[in-house]
């Protein structure tokens, strides 16, 4: 889950090294994924808020990491309560929640420019044919492009509202790919002018 | 100064650019054409960003690409596509940290180029929350914290409304470096010292701004 909004606070935790937030929220996510009882997920629930407000981060914010979601949670909360019945969806649902907040806590904590270097530290214990530079490239592009593909697709999404299309998939996806690639290529030109030796 | 000998262009089985033979040492030059002319290809080979199928460019002698792209800096004409870091401070230290420096230097150079650009107040901004104006001197000041010699700009000012578009100018008149422009608004080149107009692949004027710009005019306009 990666969200593109870094929000700035002097605390405990955005001043925490990138790698251990890193590492933390690996360990944390496996350990929610194995944990199989209600208390236990309600209390790392419970553990992940209390980290938003050592963070000096308000609910709003927590939330802001859920609302892109909603949709999807939705979805799966439905199937599940069709397929298993409510009180594991439920569950499920409570999982799910606490995993996209802890990573969104992570994600809004950390400078861009610091989670890649935050990887980049991690690879250095990968073994040689791991590209670490190029997967800590292609991090910060996708932090920098998720903004920019929205507005794309708002600026599709209008063009084909005019045309009477705006419910049409086909019409929407595929100026929104066409123009993606597009601007791929382009930006690809833009690292090579910025980076000599690649 | 840029020297084109016998230089040629072919992808996919079209030929882009040929026959390109030319020096290139003034402080302004500006070029124009056609839509699919070959500007933008002739543009990314003083970069190094294409590489000629035939023929030799060299820059000051050399015909080395790498040195060459760390001499010459390359301005898009979409500054969303060249703003690599979703932070504007963090953007301007992507090519600097690629050159290796210290991050002393690294601080050095970006605090000059905020200050001389007056985009201090910017540094800790998201770059999708600027104005078209603000991203594109963002883009260009992510140029020259690296110090080019030579700065291309393709179309910079395309898509800024009359006010940013004045200031994009003053800062690139405000350049010691020699600047090579791509541009459909003629009135730009006006003052340049020279002028070439590219067509299909080839140069077709190539002299005084005023005269390659009317003679281009009174052709299309």
């Amino acid at each position: 889950m990666i969200s593109e909004g870094y929000v700035k606070r002097d605390s405990v935790i955005h001043s925490a090294a990138p790698s251990l937030k890193i590492i933390s929220l690996a360990v944390f996510c496996t350990a929610v994924f194995l944990l199989t009882s209600w208390q236990w997920v309600a209390l790392a629930g419970g553990m992940t808020l209390v980290a938003y407000k050592v963070a000096r981060l308000n609910l709003s914010h927590a939330y802001q990491g859920l609302k892109p979601t909603l949709a999807i949670l939705a979805a799966i909360f439905i199937f599940q309560t069709i397929f298993v019945g409510l009180p594991l969806a439920a569950f499920i649902l409570l999982r799910f929640s606490c995993l996209i907040l802890a990573a969104h806590l992570v994600t809004i904590t950390t400078r861009s420019s610091e989670f890649v270097e935050g990887i980049l530290s991690l690879l250095r214990y990968a073994p040689g044919w791991v590209p670490a530079g190029k997967i800590a490239l292609a991090i910060s592009l996708s932090l920098r492009f998720i903004p920019m593909v929205r507005s794309v697709f708002a600026e599709v999404r209008m063009a084909q509202r005019a045309r009477g299309l705006d419910k049409n998939l086909l019409a929407l996806l595929n100026p929104l790919i066409v123009r993606t690639l597009k601007s791929g290529d382009q930006i690809s030109d833009a690292v090579r002018a910025r980076s000599p030796d690649l | 100064m840029f020297e084109f000998i016998d230089v040629a262009v072919k992808k996919e089985g079209r030929v882009l650019l040929s026959d390109i033979n030319i020096t290139l040492s003034e402080q302004r030059i500006g070029i124009i054409g056609l839509n699919g002319s070959g500007k933008s290809t002739f543009a990314k080979l003083l970069n190094g960003l294409d590489i000629p199928s035939s023929g030799i460019i060299r820059y000051q002698g050399s015909p080395d690409v790498k040195a060459r792209r760390r001499e010459v800096g390359f301005v898009f004409q979409n500054p969303d596509n060249q703003i690599v870091y979703p932070i504007v401070g963090e953007d301007l230290q992507f090519g600097l940290k690629n050159l290796r420096l210290p991050a002393a230097e690294i601080t050095r150079r970006i605090e000059e180029i905020a200050q001389r650009f007056q985009i201090t107040h910017l540094l800790d901004r998201f770059a999708h929350q600027l104005s078209g104006g603000e991203r594109q001197m963002v883009a260009l000041a992510g140029v020259l914290v690296m110090e080019p010699k030579v700065i291309v700009f393709d179309e910079p000012t395309t898509l800024l409304d009359l006010k940013n578009k004045r200031q994009l100018l003053k800062a690139i008149d405000s350049l010691s470096q020699q600047v090579i422009m791509i541009s459909h608004d003629l009135d730009i080149l006006r003052p340049f010292a020279r002028v070439l107009q590219i067509e299909n692949g080839a140069i077709k004027r190539d002299g005084a701004a005023a005269e390659v710009i009317e003679s281009y005019r009174g052709e299309y306009a």
